[in-house]
C-alpha cells in the first residue's frame, strides 16, 4: 500500500480502505485467522501494522482472534479482527464478553455464504440476525454495513470511534462485493477524520470505582499498567467489578449495558436517502444490495417512476425512527436483501401496518441486479 | 506468621471479596499463597502484574489478590494474555488455569502458547476433575476412575500436561504439588522469571470431589498420598518407566532457550528499516 497522496484518485479494494480506516482510527492491534473472503484484510494488516508500530498476530483460530484482541485493548491499543460466517460464529463468546465486560474492540464480518461453510467466496448478508443475537443474554448491539469502498473506510473509523465511545465491541458487516470491489476514490483527508479515544480516569487510583455509572452510562477505562489496579470478568459483576448475583446489583449493570447505548439512538440514524421525499415506493436496504437498488431507482425514475431508496449504514441498534418516517410516507416499502428476510423482520416489526412492506430476497450467491430491483418496482408499482 | 499477615496486608484485596468461594480444605490457598510469596521476593509492583483466568474454581482466583485481574471465558485465557503481552510487552502476564481449562477446552490454545512462546507464565492447576460443576471426568482423570461423569470407570488414559507443555516447545515446564509448597513457590518464581513461556504444573487436592471418589477422606490424606507418590525429577531421569507409573514427577523439566515470540517482534522495526 502506498502513501496516499492529498485528494488523489486511488484505486483501491474495499478490504484497503477498511485497513487504511482502522490504521486512521488508530488500531494497533490486529489478530486474525485466515478466511475467505477476509483474508485481505488480515495480510494487509500484516505488511502495515508493524510499520505503523503496531501488533499484528496471527492466531490459532477465531476464538483466539478475539480473544487476543480483548486484552491487547484491555492493555490500552485499539484493536479489531475481521472474519466471515463460520469465523464469526465462532466469535460470538467473546463478543459477548466484550459486551459484559465493555471493552471497545472492533470485528469485521465479510459476510459470505451460509449456512456452515456454504459459500466461501460467494455473496451473502446472512449474518444480520447473528450480529444481533449470536452472543447469548441479552446485550446491546452495533452493527454498521457499508456499501462502497468509501464507506468501507469511514465506517470502519466510526467503529472504532463508536466502541471508544461505549466501551463495546462493534460489529462491521461487510459483504463479499463491498470487500472486494475496487473503485476509484478519494478518501477523507488526515485532518477531516474525527478520532474519538476512550476515556481515562480521571480520578486518583484509590477513589476509582471500575463500573460505577458517571453519568453518561459509560464509565472511564484505565490500561492495564496504568497504575488503576481493577477486576474485569464475564460474570454478571457489581460497580467494582466482582462477581455478584444480588439482584440489586445485576439489574442496574444490565440496565446500564443496554441504556449507555438506547440514550444515543437519536445520534446513530445514519442513513444516505435518494429520492425518497415524494416515492410512491421506498427502498430500504444495505451493503452492497443498496448499490443496486441505487442504480435502480435511477432508472426507475428515468421511466417517471416515483421510487426511492434509504440507504441504512447503522443495522443495529435498528433505525426505527428513520424508518418509520418513510413507512409513513411511502405506500410500499420494498426490501431487497442477500438472504431469506433478516432486515425486512425488523422493517415489519416497526411498520405497524403503515404501508406494504415486500422483501425481495436472494440467496444464490449473486448479488440483486438493478433489473431485479426494477422489475420487481415496476411489479409493485 | 507476620510476613503472612503482611503478605496478606498487601497483596489481598480489602474490598468485600471474602469469604472466598473455594471449599474448606481446597488446595487453591496453597497455590495462592506460593504465588504471591514468589512475586513479592521477586519484587514486582503491583501494578505490572497482570493476573488472567478461565472458568472452574481456579478462574476466581485472581478476583481476590490485587494487581490488574482478568476474568476471561473457559479455555481462552491464554488468548487474553497474549493480546495483553503484545499490547504492553513491560507488563508481567501470569495466567491461572485448571486442568479442563488448560487441556480439554483450551487443548489448542495451550498447545499453541507453548509453541509460540510468548513470555507468558501459565499455571495449571490440576485437581483431576471438574470440580466447579461437581466432579466431571476431565482429561486428566486418571484410567477407570468413578466420577459424576463415567459412573462405570473413567475409560480415558489421561495426559501428562507437562509432556505436552513440553513436546509444544514451552521455555520452561516445571511440576509440584500442593504438598510441596514451597518447591510450588519455586516453580511459580522460575516460570515468572523465565523469558517465553512457562508452564507450572501443580497437582493439587479437591477433597470434596476428586478424593471422595477416590475414597481419600480428608485434605491430609490426599496430600500425603502426593507425598508419598511423588519423585523428583532426577530421581525419575534414573528410574525405569515401568516404576514411574502412578509416580508425580516434580521439579524442573524443562528450561532451555528458543525464540521468545515477543522478543521476536521487537527486531520486526528493523527488518523492515532494511527493507
Amino acid at each position: 500500500m502506498k502513501k496516499q497522496k492529498s485528494r488523489e484518485l486511488t484505486l483501491l479494494q474495499g478490504s484497503e480502505a477498511c485497513v487504511r480506516g482502522a490504521l486512521a482510527a488508530g488500531c494497533r492491534f490486529y489478530a486474525g485467522y485466515p478466511i475467505t473472503p477476509a483474508t485481505d484484510i488480515m495480510e494487509l494488516m500484516s505488511r502495515e501494522l508493524p510499520r505503523a508500530g503496531g501488533v499484528f498476530i496471527q492466531m490459532e483460530d477465531e476464538i483466539a482472534s478475539l480473544g487476543a484482541v480483548i486484552g491487547a485493548s484491555l492493555a490500552g491499543l485499539k484493536s479489531m479482527t475481521a472474519t466471515s460466517g463460520p469465523g464469526f460464529s465462532l466469535m460470538q463468546e467473546h463478543i459477548g464478553f466484550a459486551c459484559m465486560a465493555e471493552v471497545p474492540c472492533v470485528i469485521v464480518d465479510v459476510m459470505r455464504g451460509g449456512p456452515s461453510t456454504g459459500l466461501p467466496t460467494l455473496l451473502a448478508q446472512g449474518d444480520v440476525m447473528q450480529a444481533r443475537w449470536g452472543a447469548h443474554g441479552d446485550h446491546p448491539t452495533i452493527a454498521l454495513a457499508p456499501s462502497s469502498t468509501v464507506e468501507f473506510f469511514e465506517l470502519t473509523v466510526q467503529a472504532f470511534n463508536l466502541s471508544e465511545r461505549y466501551r463495546t465491541p462493534v460489529i462491521l458487516l461487510a459483504d463479499e462485493v463491498v470487500a472486494h470491489t475496487r473503485e476509484s476514490v478519494i478518501l477523507p483527508q488526515k485532518r477531516n477524520i474525527q478520532v474519538e479515544d476512550r476515556q481515562s480516569p480521571t480520578i486518583p487510583p484509590e477513589w476509582y470505582v471500575p463500573y460505577a455509572d458517571p453519568g453518561t452510562g459509560v464509565p472511564a477505562m484505565p490500561d492495564f499498567g496504568s497504575g488503576y489496579r481493577y477486576h474485569v470478568t464475564g460474570l454478571t459483576h457489581d460497580t467494582y467489578g466482582y462477581p455478584t448475583t444480588r439482584s440489586d446489583e445485576v439489574e442496574p449493570l444490565m440496565r446500564r449495558l443496554f441504556s449507555k447505548i438506547s440514550r444515543d439512538f437519536d445520534l446513530l440514524q445514519w442513513f444516505d436517502s435518494y429520492d425518497v421525499e415524494d416515492a410512491r415506493i421506498n427502498i430500504i436496504a444495505y451493503g452492497s444490495v443498496a448499490r443496486s437498488a441505487q442504480h435502480a431507482v435511477r432508472e426507475g425514475r428515468e421511466k417517471g417512476m416515483k421510487v426511492g431508496l434509504l440507504k441504512l449504514k447503522v443495522i443495529w441498534p435498528f433505525m426505527r425512527r428513520t424508518v418509520m418516517r418513510y413507512l409513513s410516507s411511502s405506500e410500499k416499502v420494498l426490501v431487497p436483501e442477500m438472504n431469506m428476510g433478516q432486515l425486512s423482520r425488523e422493517v415489519k416489526r416497526v411498520n405497524q401496518s403503515k404501508c406494504q412492506v415486500i422483501s425481495l430476497n436472494k440467496v444464490d450467491g449473486t448479488l440483486i441486479t438493478p433489473g431485479e430491483i426494477l422489475s420487481k418496482l415496476e411489479e409493485l408499482y | 506468621m507476620k510476613e503472612t499477615t503482611h503478605l496478606i496486608h498487601k497483596y489481598l484485596r480489602s474490598s468485600k471479596r471474602f469469604p472466598h468461594i473455594w471449599c474448606p480444605g481446597c488446595g487453591n490457598g496453597i497455590i495462592l499463597g506460593a504465588l504471591i510469596r514468589a512475586i513479592d521476593r521477586a519484587g514486582y509492583s503491583k501494578d505490572d502484574i497482570v493476573l488472567i483466568s478461565g472458568i472452574g474454581c481456579s478462574g476466581r482466583l485472581p478476583t481476590y489478590v490485587d494487581f490488574n485481574t482478568l476474568h476471561t471465558t473457559h479455555g481462552r485465557a491464554l488468548t487474553f494474555a497474549t493480546g495483553i503481552k503484545l499490547a504492553n510487552p513491560r507488563l508481567k502476564v501470569i495466567v491461572v488455569m485448571g486442568d479442563g481449562d488448560a487441556v480439554a477446552i483450551g487443548g489448542n490454545h495451550f498447545i499453541h502458547a507453548a509453541r509460540r512462546n510468548v513470555d507468558i507464565t501459565a499455571i495449571v492447576i490440576n485437581n483431576q476433575t471438574y470440580a466447579m460443576t461437581g466432579g466431571q471426568s476431565s482429561p486428566t482423570t486418571p484410567y477407570r476412575t468413578v466420577t459424576a461423569s463415567t459412573p462405570w470407570g473413567n475409560l480415558e488414559t489421561p495426559f501428562d500436561i507437562c509432556e505436552l507443555a513440553a513436546v509444544a516447545g514451552a521455555a520452561f515446564v516445571g511440576r509440584s504439588t500442593t504438598y510441596h509448597a514451597r518447591l510450588l513457590e519455586k516453580m511459580i518464581s522460575n516460570g515468572i522469571e523465565k523469558r517465553g513461556f512457562a508452564v507450572v504444573e501443580v497437582i493439587s487436592h479437591c477433597v470434596t470431589y476428586f478424593g471422595k471418589q477416590m475414597r481419600m477422606k480428608s485434605p491430609v490424606e490426599m496430600m500425603e498420598w502426593q507425598r508419598d507418590n511423588a519423585i523428583k525429577v532426577e530421581d525419575a531421569r534414573k528410574t525405569e518407566e515401568d516404576e514411574l507409573r502412578g509416580k508425580i514427577v516434580i521439579g524442573t523439566i524443562v528450561d532451555r532457550e528458543t525464540p521468545v515470540f515477543d522478543d521476536e517482534y521487537m527486531k520486526l522495526p528493523g527488518i523492515i528499516h532494511k527493507g
